[in-house]
């Protein structure tokens, strides 16, 4: 069906994984599954073989799948061979791949495929980039959702609100003389109405998607001169806040962006949440509680080589805190201490003990944040999307208030219908479906029309 | 019998589209033939008796700007003028005469016989004289050879023509006129594709026999429009007045009883009808919630008692005719003078022509009107006069013309027709346009004369008017950029509002809530001739709309203009699905442009044939403007 030439790429992440992927598309896809595990694959099931080179040298052991174009991410024959990962028998099995006719693909070429074989729509192959270099897990499943097709659903939902107002509006202009006012119609004055609600709320969740992207929020929160400041140095690897050991010298919000393996968090150290007759002081308390409130977590850093009882001092700063939010405790200061603090049973948060004068625990740390915060504090927000999303949401909204505007004003509803068309445009650069509307025989369809 | 005299362009038919494309390639300077089967009924309306309407008039004033009669005739027959849309914006308001059937035939006839280099010739054709891939001439009944390298097929519902009344059919091109069946017969040997399609009228009235007392009254419109640039009030004859009825329940009733008979109805007619201008009895099963329908009385003429009632076009037999047009209000003693019928005939795949509407199989074999798939005298007219056009173009070796989308309604028809094809006949709209702010009525000679006057179409009386108002537009367009108003003039009480600083005339105007006359006429400025004025205004309100429209022609200008080789092999575009590859194929576009709104192909499909044509070098060529 399809006479494109067959592509190959190792489609995991590269390093150690516990499968690699090697993924086929195009018409040899099916002659060099066979090739290589020596089995008829049957469509749409999983295989399991052994993956042999030109030799009959075992690569690799592991599922093969089949699909069969167009019912496949590309629209072509696909062959995917899941093996046990690791760059050498991945290497080693893509090279085979490519000895057997394939050609390795380019970078995100298998999306351009999908797409230009109407598999998926610009916003869905805008997601599968964001899939592939998704350096998030909580982002993942946003990408994923995005790739299917809900964000495109909710933009296509409001397209048919805009395709019917449109109608109603083509309706008025083309058949002036049919009994019905189409423009005075309820279900015409309500449309317009819904129409700017969705709008605003779709808007909305785009905006908040997009920050999704960027990563989370993390706020440092506890006493003064708990080591907040240290911590921060510590995780970011330069100083950026003053540290000293007078309590209260974080006075300005200060803001890091750290890549914690791979996963993007922006950390904001505050000033001690303390009650102060300073101003200056009180200042950055106040600005410490609105980053807290605007945060994603928080992570409670308790002295504790001064608290020794760290769960009334980490409830006085949890009490300050919306319980909404997820919180890590974290004992600074282990070094100071002989002693292993214990953590009771069923404590409502994870509690991680380290040194950040010394970097003793940091690993500890580390490797909680990704499992806690990675997967437990992403507010679901609902999509990934683009600025470009954003900014087409926000003009198409802008030519519907256009729109409605002329058609108050001056009755012109030449130019309503010029604005929804506008909006109507603006709205699938989104999904990159530039569909020429019948709306004629939409409107025949709705209305009794003619003599 | 050879005729001794060789033409440059035949045409062979006299409806609306023949007789554009007789007087349009007469014009042009080619010696030119029209056969038709009856000179009686040139220009003959064989549905009802109106000329324009939305998107209608704006075909009209096109055809008008290029010289064409349309117009004119409309002017010297109309008996009835309406402005539609007028509360709208200017983009889509429409004109609509209705014409005295008699009156209209005579103002066309006498057109055509006053045209130099026209000769005009009554038999029917039965055949056409081809010469390898070439159109060489006609043969008619009588036997006569008329030789002409390039002939216009405008032979409107003639072909296979079958008319329906209940379970009667018999064959017919127009309820008294014979099919052209020799010439069907000798079309389908040709590699054209042929389709099928239906139409229908409704039963006509004896008026002697109508009460209108009681009828709604619909005046004409004052002060009353024309529909030619060089028309005005006084080549109108007298006006008359039209009528509004409704169906009733006992109507529908009578319908739903007489289903049974209907050709609609019982799979008799496989034809495909407009969905736009449905039988009365498809909007009562359709629309079944609905207890009435309008009825538009529409006068025959003004020497004639005859109505046309338009909204009860039916194939429903005779004595359901009767009785449905017995039920509805005023007409409980209606005579019927002429029963409705519904019409199948052949039509040939448009997407087969090319945009100057030459076959793509036979050269110098035109195809316009109804045999197109079209409906309506205007859409008729207008693909007449480009095929005529460019048949006389092609006789001296002039290359093709047509109008684009973004320059005439004519341009949207004909590409719609060459690119898209057609399912059911296709009427104008002004949703079709998506150039509808630029494309109005009101400028169709501004957009149109010039190029006209460059082909030989606009005679010199007209392009002195033109000229003349086109710089009595600029001049005061300038003017008013010019004149300014100081905070505390008079004009104050007319804006109603005070002035903050100094405005131009040009700014004033612009503001939603001004309009020119009384701007002027509170300045003192006497300027007559609104077409003038009303011009200037336009493009001062559009002023922001038009820009943007300009910008974005210029844009797709820049895309869609790559030319597409016509021997371009579909077969080597690699990745493309075979179905897109098919649409392509069965269209061959000529250019981006037309290929990217064949439906179903995806804005992939273009980047995969941009790509190709890159790849092979075919890519860099882009049409000229």
């Amino acid at each position: 069906m399809y006479s494109q030439d067959t592509i190959a790429a190792v489609a995991t992440p590269p390093g150690k994984g516990g499968v690699g992927i090697v993924r086929v598309s195009g018409s040899l896809a099916a002659a060099i599954g066979e090739q290589v595990t020596d089995k008829t694959l049957l469509p749409r099931q999983a295989t399991f073989c052994d993956f042999k080179d030109q030799n009959q040298e075992l690569i690799d052991q592991g599922l093969a799948i089949f699909f069969v174009g167009p019912a496949s991410f590309t629209g072509e024959d696909v062959l995917e061979l899941q093996g046990h990962g690791g760059p050498v028998v991945m290497t080693l099995l893509l090279n085979h791949v490519i000895s057997l006719g394939a050609r390795l693909a380019r970078p995100g070429e298998f999306s351009e495929r999908a797409y230009l074989n109407g598999k998926i729509d610009l916003a869905q192959a805008e997601a599968v980039a964001d899939l592939i270099d998704s350096s998030t897990q909580a982002a993942a499943k946003g990408a994923l959702r995005s790739l299917k097709g809900e964000f495109s659903a909710q933009v296509n939902h409001i397209a048919e609100e805009i395709l019917r107002l449109r109608i109603f509006t083509e309706a008025a202009i083309d058949f002036p003389e049919e009994e019905i006012d189409f423009l005075s119609d309820a279900g015409f004055q309500d449309g317009v109405a819904k129409l700017r609600q969705q709008l605003g709320t779709l808007l909305k969740q785009s905006t908040a998607g997009a920050l999704l992207r960027e990563g989370l929020t993390l706020v440092l929160a506890g006493q003064p001169n708990a080591g907040k400041s240290s911590l921060m140095n510590r995780l970011v690897g330069e100083e950026t806040s003053i540290v000293t050991s007078v309590p209260g010298t974080t006075r300005d919000v200060i803001r890091q962006q750290i890549s914690l393996d791979g996963i993007p968090l922006k950390l904001v150290d505050t000033a001690g949440l303390r009650d102060t007759e300073d101003e200056i002081e009180q200042e950055g308390v106040r600005r410490a509680k609105k980053e807290v409130a605007e945060a994603d977590g928080v992570l409670v850093l308790i002295d504790a080589a001064n608290n020794r009882n760290w769960q009334t001092a980490a409830n006085e700063i949890l009490a300050s805190i919306p319980e909404s939010l997820d919180a890590v405790v974290i004992l600074n200061k282990i070094d100071l201490l002989d002693e292993v603090l214990s953590v009771p049973e069923g404590y409502a948060h994870p509690v991680v003990g380290l040194s950040a004068k010394t970097g003793d625990g940091l690993d500890l740390l580390t490797s909680l944040l990704k499992e806690e915060f990675a997967l437990g504090l992403v507010p679901e927000s609902p999509f990934i999307s683009r600025s470009r999303h954003t900014q087409a949401l926000k003009r198409t909204d802008a030519h519907v208030e256009r729109g409605i505007l002329e058609l108050e004003t001056q009755a012109a509803g030449e130019l309503f219908a010029e604005e929804l068309k506008l909006a109507h445009q603006a709205l699938c650069e989104i999904t990159g479906e530039f569909s020429s509307d019948d709306l004629l025989g939409e409107i025949f369809s709705s209305f009794c029309i003619g003599k | 019998m050879e005729f001794p005299t060789r033409y440059d362009v035949i045409v062979v038919g006299g409806g609306h589209a023949g007789t554009e494309a007789a007087l349009a390639s007469a014009r042009s300077g080619a010696e030119t033939l029209l056969v038709t089967q009856n000179i009686e009924t040139l220009g003959q309306m064989s549905c009802n008796p109106a000329i324009g309407g939305i998107g209608k008039s704006h075909l009209v004033k096109e055809i008008d700007a290029l010289g064409g009669a349309m117009g004119l005739a409309a002017d010297a027959a109309g008996i009835h003028f309406r402005t539609l849309n007028a509360r709208k914006g200017p983009a889509v308001r429409a004109t609509r005469a209705q014409a005295d059937r008699q009156l209209y035939r005579a103002a066309i006839r006498n057109i055509l016989e006053n045209q130099q280099n026209l000769q005009i010739f009554q038999q029917s054709v039965d055949d056409l004289i081809v010469d390898g891939d070439k159109i060489a001439g006609v043969i008619t009944s009588g036997n006569i050879h008329f030789r002409a390298s390039q002939v216009v097929l405008t032979v409107g519902t003639f072909l296979g023509g079958i008319i329906h009344v209940g379970q009667e059919k018999r064959e017919g091109g127009r309820a008294g006129d014979a099919p052209s069946n020799k010439l069907a017969a000798r079309l389908r040997e040709l590699p054209f594709q042929v389709g099928r399609l239906k139409t229908g009228t409704p039963p006509r009235i004896d008026g002697k026999s109508v009460n209108f007392e009681g009828l709604e009254t619909q005046p004409g419109e004052d002060p009353r429009p024309t529909m030619s640039f060089l028309g005005n009030t006084d080549m109108h004859p007298d006006q008359v007045a039209c009528h509004i009825t409704y169906t009733s329940e006992l109507t529908h009733d009578i319908i739903r009883a007489g289903l049974d008979r209907s050709p609609l109805f019982t799979g008799e007619i496989d034809g495909v009808g407009p969905r736009y201008c449905p039988s009365i009895e498809d909007k009562v099963v359709r629309f079944s919630d609905r207890t009435s329908h309008q009825i538009f009385i529409e006068p025959e003429g003004l020497n004639t008692h005859e109505l046309y009632p338009n909204g009860i076009s039916t194939s429903l037999p005779f004595d359901v005719q009767i009785d449905l047009v017995q039920s509805i209000k005023g007409f409980e003693n209606a005579a019927i003078t002429r029963p409705g019928y519904a019409i199948e005939y052949d039509f040939f795949e448009p997407r087969d022509l090319k945009s100057s509407l030459e076959t793509k199989y036979l050269n110098g074999l035109y195809f316009a009107g109804q045999i197109n798939g079209t409906t309506g005298y205007e859409e008729a007219a207008a693909q007449g006069l480009i095929a005529g056009i460019n048949a006389a173009r092609a006789a001296k070796d002039f290359e093709a013309w047509c109008p684009k989308r973004d320059e005439a309604y004519i341009g949207v028809l004909i590409d719609d027709l060459i690119t898209m094809g057609t399912k059911e006949p296709y009427r104008m709209f002004t949703s079709r346009a998506e150039y509808r702010l630029i494309l109005r009525q009101d400028n169709a000679d501004r957009r149109l004369t010039e190029i006209g006057r460059e082909m030989g179409l606009v005679d010199d009386a007209r392009w002195q008017r033109y000229s003349e108002k086109l710089e009595l537009i600029n001049a005061r367009a300038t003017n008013l950029q010019k004149q300014f108003c100081q905070p505390g003039d008079a004009v104050e009480s007319y804006l109603e509002q005070s002035l903050n600083r100094e405005y131009s005339l040009a700014d004033l105007l612009r503001r939603p809530n001004v309009a020119i006359m009384p701007l002027l006429e509170n300045l003192g400025i006497d300027w007559p001739d609104y077409e003038v004025n009303e011009q200037i205004e336009i493009d001062l309100k559009y002023e922001g709309y038009i820009e943007r429209q300009n910008m974005e022609i210029e844009r797709v200008q820049a895309q869609s203009g790559v030319l597409l080789p016509a021997d371009l092999d579909y077969a080597q575009i690699p990745g493309m699905s075979n179905e897109v590859r098919q649409k392509l194929i069965d269209v061959q576009p000529e250019n981006i442009g037309q290929a990217s709104r064949i439906s179903g192909v995806t804005p992939a499909a273009i980047s995969l044939l941009l790509v190709y044509l890159k790849k092979t070098k075919q890519l860099p060529e882009r049409k000229k403007a």
